[in-house]
């Protein structure tokens, strides 16, 4: 199966990560692989939101955005 | 695949709700506006004339009812807005979201009056934990509490916007559960406070039917979504165990947390009537209201002194 190679920033780690994924991957099932509930962040690419059921492209860079802050 | 049924219109969809209908960035901010706006008419959070302060602290919920409320003020004169905020001395967080609160306020031409714990207390936040072993966020909230009441009242505020969301409520609520506290719950709700007292700022919360989720995203299309900032002290809080729990359930039964909060308001009048008739006293060392005969700002500053006086 082809792979596609994706950069994640994950905000509330602070941490960037290459990433190598099947060429369907989808925005839940990367949360779902890095171990992320859905329900506490926001997930952008190149600066645009974008939905779980959306599929991931080579090359593309992913924000994943922590909903939680505050104290 | 995009489904195009549930969608909102022909651009492209940037988040979906839990009823599964998808909605672009324009229809968003119209649907998370208006959910505010009705939040405010639906529990009557405002009066004709007010001069509300907007409690901030630089982070994406309070910017947001800052925001919102500050446009209405734009459209209807007799709403007075202004913000205040809180700087409890929380080296490498609370700086930063400060500095943010600053740009915006300046940027948008609102008056930001800024309290600390330092001058008021004589402490920062990061100094009384080295002297008492106490629970941060048990001891910041009620220093904290205090001085928003104090400094709203002194500014002459009407109200007291703050930027709790269904989330923070849902926590709540649970957390005094689990405590048997349902005192702590009766002053919950939008409008929150149990007894009026012209020593007490009435409290609203304008986000009370927003999410998390829903509130992140309003930010990060409107530009209010700054880098993460979450507070030090409160990641290993009971707050912070009940929080993730309740996330785990949601993703797991979507619309738990509407559930909570929607019963929660169905027994809040039977709570608010129970629990009437308590009564305010002053506190007799500093005059502020208070449960007791003195206040429990008052009991830790004493605390605070004491414990610095034996170690001199």
């Amino acid at each position: 199966m082809e792979k596609i190679k994706v950069s994640v920033f994950i905000d509330r780690d602070n941490k960037n990560i290459m990433i190598e994924l099947s060429n369907s991957t989808l925005v839940r099932d990367l949360l779902m692989k890095l171990d992320i509930n859905p329900v506490t962040v926001i997930v952008s690419r190149n600066s645009e939101l974008i939905l779980e059921d959306e599929q991931l492209n080579n090359n593309d860079e992913i924000k994943i955005l922590s909903v939680i802050s505050g104290g | 695949m995009i489904n195009i049924k549930l969608s909102c219109c022909s651009e492209k969809p940037v988040t979906s709700l839990y009823s599964g209908e998808k909605l672009c960035k324009n229809h968003f901010t119209e649907y998370f506006e208006n959910k505010v706006f009705k939040t405010l008419r639906q529990f009557d959070l405002l009066d004709k004339g007010e001069n509300i302060g907007v409690a901030i602290s630089g982070g994406k919920d309070s910017l947001t009812v800052l925001s919102i409320l500050n446009r209405l003020s734009k459209e209807n004169p007799k709403i007075k807005i202004s913000a205040i905020a809180i700087d409890e001395g929380i080296a490498g967080y609370r700086d930063r979201t400060l500095m943010t609160a600053k740009e915006f306020c300046g940027k948008n031409k609102i008056n930001l009056h800024i309290f600390s714990y330092e001058e008021e207390f004589g402490l920062t936040l990061d100094e009384m934990l080295k002297i008492l072993d106490v629970k941060p966020c048990t001891i910041c909230g009620i220093f904290r509490r205090y001085l928003l009441n104090k400094k709203s009242r002194e500014l002459g505020l009407t109200k007291l916007a703050t930027g709790h969301n269904l989330d923070d409520e849902c926590q709540s609520i649970q957390m005094n559960q689990m405590r048997n506290d349902l005192r702590a719950s009766a002053r919950l709700g939008p409008k929150g406070g149990l007894i009026k007292n012209n020593k007490f700022v009435q409290r609203i919360k304008p986000l009370y039917l927003c999410t998390e989720k829903e509130v992140t995203t309003y930010a990060f299309i409107n530009g209010l979504l700054d880098n993460f900032n979450e507070c030090p002290n409160a990641v290993h809080s009971f707050r912070a165990q009940v929080r993730d729990t309740l996330n785990d359930l949601e993703n797991k039964f979507p619309g738990t947390k509407y559930s909570i909060e929607n019963s929660f308001l169905q027994t809040l009048p039977y709570l608010k009537e129970k629990f009437r008739d308590g009564k305010i006293k002053i506190c007799k060392n500093c005059s502020e209201p208070s449960s007791n005969d003195i206040c429990n700002a008052c009991v830790y500053v004493e605390k605070l002194k004491n414990k610095i006086d034996m170690n001199n």
